[in-house]
């Protein structure tokens, strides 16, 4: 069976964030076309997809840094963190400089409380006063993560947060991630990396040409996905979701 | 704003690039003009009308002096410009061609001539000296008045032996030329001489004795009362006569002008530099989205990239203008309009950065061309030349639309008075007001399509 093109929300008394039918158009195209979701506290949640899918511009949508043409947001528990692809930090700044100037700017009550409490949560309080910049790509990700953290949100959204990292920063990363989610932190990523998202998320929220095509977990996707000859129905993730993609008609 | 502002701050200090070339430029550029103009002075440019007839000989008591001398030696203290008529010389002072005009007058000899004669007049030259520059002005009066004292000496010289060989014949006799006819003088010496003969010669109780005796005693305080007169002639040491014309001008000394086009200069270029830079290093830093997604507004950051680049800006011509100090005295009481100046850049800066900057992501080739147009309009402005020199283009009115005009106009006229037109700070301050308007409406209608752009 597959799954409905739009995931109807489901509620839920432990539910972090709804979004129902949003909407995007930028000029001619369809950027999204009605996707909804919803996801509860602490909940891992991976939106995946080919390129011009529609993930960065949901995550957008979700952050606040666009506003859909219709649709809503429904965020009952307080804030969004946004985490950019690309670490969005002042690399001639230390560590602990980039975590008190946005502390300052999201106006959180203790700024130096909150930037302590991000040093140890990254394990990074011993290079508080190193520069960003001399920082290897997956710490300055972790500083990344952690400004997203600054104003302690329900919900954090990552783009593609493990693009660019070697295969330790990729696992020194996810542990940070898990432990966040361990901690109640509702996790929304996009990547590109299948494996990724079959390994570390709880669920997923497929999408191609804008369209909400699967919400659910992985074994669902799983049943969901054609079945190649000789192949076991829990087999290969990525051949499965190039075969949904395929059957899909993209 | 102020943490932005503080964060920028923090890493210009820590990029060594720029602040090396902050700190850098000012001293450069004070240290290059404070040498260029310190240096010795060149000879002034002076206009030269000689209306005295040509080989018309100079004679003095019988000794002739060279003129064609006189002025080749003048001509080797001062450049001297040909002119042709007063007229000519007038307009090359008024339009700063020269520094000044030295007029020989037709009599000129004909008077000189006369000194030595018994019928003296003054003779006159004519001197006109732009004093809209009071250095390069009084340079010219003491070259002028230098080489006049030194013709005053030989002139009064000569005119001083021929009236000493005057009095010689007077007191010891002699023979005196007069309408072509000689005379010949008996001296007042030998008068007392002649007399004292004849008074030896009467009867001790003549009754002309007393009178003689009178006549006796006038000539001999007259010869000893002659006889120092040639000193007091010695003394009489200026014939010639200057008849000075100060002629009212608009052109600056090297001086103010070249501090004027520093000062400007380095205020566009740090403003520009660092209002440009710092938005670059927000996009390179991938920081944009995330400091518009509610921490900021999006006039408000550029906001703060505009006070950046006008606070160091103006700091950097300041100590720029403070190293200049050491050379060249600065009134800085004459800076205050800098404050409406520098409000009205900002503003300007902000209304066309709103306008043109949403456009280059949409046109990236407009990046070249914005460039270009602003090297064109650098020289379409009032920058290295002011408004009044568009006056005798006629073009005065139209430069005043030219939104920087009465903004450079405020700043040039710390240098040059002259150059603050109302008019032009009112087409300013309108016309920047128009830009802000149409900048905000450009980028509020633009921004959600750069953003997907960028």
């Amino acid at each position: 069976m597959d799954a409905p093109s739009t995931a109807s929300p489901t509620q839920n008394a432990d539910e972090a964030i709804e979004a129902t039918g949003l909407t995007k158009r930028f000029g001619d195209r369809l950027a999204l076309r009605e996707v909804g979701f919803a996801a509860t506290a602490g909940e891992l949640l991976a939106v995946i997809g080919p390129n011009g899918a529609g993930k960065t511009t949901l995550l957008s949508l979700l952050a606040g840094i666009r506003t859909p043409d219709a649709g809503t947001i429904h965020l009952p528990r307080g804030e969004v963190g946004f985490v950019p692809q690309q670490a969005a930090l002042y690399r001639r700044l230390t560590v602990a400089e980039n975590l008190r100037l946005f502390a300052r700017l999201e106006e959180v009550d203790d700024v130096e409380a909150s930037v302590e409490r991000m040093l140890v949560q990254t394990d990074l309080a011993d290079r508080r006063d190193d520069q960003a910049g001399t920082l290897s790509g997956g710490n300055q990700q972790r500083i990344n993560i952690a400004i997203g953290l600054l104003s302690d949100p329900a919900v954090l959204l990552l783009d593609e947060p493990s693009t660019g990292l070697d295969p330790r920063q990729r696992s020194r990363l996810w542990e940070f991630v898990l432990g966040l989610a361990g901690r109640g932190t509702t996790v929304i990523f996009s990547t590109h990396n299948i494996a990724e998202a079959e390994r570390y998320a709880e669920r997923i929220l497929v999408l191609a040409d804008g369209q909400g095509l699967f919400d659910g977990s992985i074994e669902a996707f799983h049943a969901a996905a054609p079945t190649a000859a000789g192949e076991a129905a829990a087999g290969d993730f990525e051949s499965a979701f190039v075969r949904f993609l395929a059957e899909h008609g993209h | 704003m102020r943490w932005l502002l503080l964060k920028d701050l923090q890493i210009m200090r820590r990029s060594p690039l720029v602040t090396g070339l902050l700190v850098a430029y000012p001293i450069v550029i004070a240290v290059l003009i404070g040498f260029a103009l310190s240096r010795g002075p060149e000879p002034p440019r002076v206009a030269f009308l000689n209306e005295v007839p040509p080989d018309t000989p100079l004679e003095v008591g019988g000794e002739s002096l060279d003129l064609a001398g006189a002025k080749s030696e003048l001509c080797d203290r001062i450049e001297c410009v040909p002119v042709s008529s007063e007229e000519e010389a007038r307009q090359k002072v008024e339009s700063g061609d020269v520094l000044g005009a030295l007029i020989l007058p037709a009599d000129l000899v004909d008077k000189l001539q006369s000194l030595a004669g018994l019928t003296p007049e003054s003779p006159t030259v004519k001197v006109l000296v732009n004093e809209e520059d009071p250095v390069k002005a009084g340079l010219v009066d003491d070259r002028i008045n230098s080489l006049l004292a030194e013709a005053n000496l030989r002139i009064s010289q000569e005119v001083s032996n021929v009236s000493t060989s005057y009095l010689q014949i007077l007191l010891n006799g002699g023979d005196f030329s007069f309408l072509g006819q000689g005379i010949q003088v008996l001296g007042l010496k030998r008068s007392e001489q002649i007399l004292r003969g004849i008074r030896g010669q009467l009867p001790a109780d003549s009754p002309d004795l007393d009178e003689l005796d009178s006549v006796i005693r006038f000539s001999h305080l007259a010869a000893e009362n002659l006889g120092a007169a040639g000193d007091l002639l010695s003394s009489v040491s200026q014939p010639i006569k200057i008849d000075k014309e100060v002629v009212s001008g608009d052109t600056p000394s090297l001086d103010t002008f070249a501090i004027a086009v520093a000062a400007t200069i380095t205020l566009m270029f740090v403003t520009v530099l660092l209002v440009a830079g710092s938005l670059a290093l927000e996009r390179e830093e991938n920081a944009f989205a995330r400091l518009t997604r509610g921490l900021v507004s999006k006039s408000a950051l550029l906001g703060e990239k505009v006070l950046l680049g006008v606070v160091v800006a103006v700091v950097v011509t300041l100590l720029m203008l403070a190293g200049l100090g050491l050379f060249v005295d600065l009134d800085w009481g004459r800076f205050a309009l800098w404050i409406p100046a520098i409000i009205l850049q900002a503003a300007l800066t902000f209304g066309l950065g709103l306008i043109i900057a949403p456009l280059v992501v949409f046109f990236r080739d407009l990046e070249r061309a914005v460039k270009l147009i602003l090297r064109l309009l650098f020289y379409a402005s009032p920058i290295i030349y002011g408004l009044t020199d568009l006056k005798k283009l006629h073009l005065e009115f139209w430069g005043a639309f030219n939104p920087l005009t009465g903004i450079i106009g405020m700043y040039r006229s710390a240098f040059f008075p002259q150059d603050l037109n109302w008019f032009a700070v009112a087409v300013s301050a309108g016309m920047t007001a128009l830009i802000v308007v149409a900048g905000v409406l450009v980028f509020r209608r633009t921004i959600r399509t750069v953003l997907k752009e960028i």
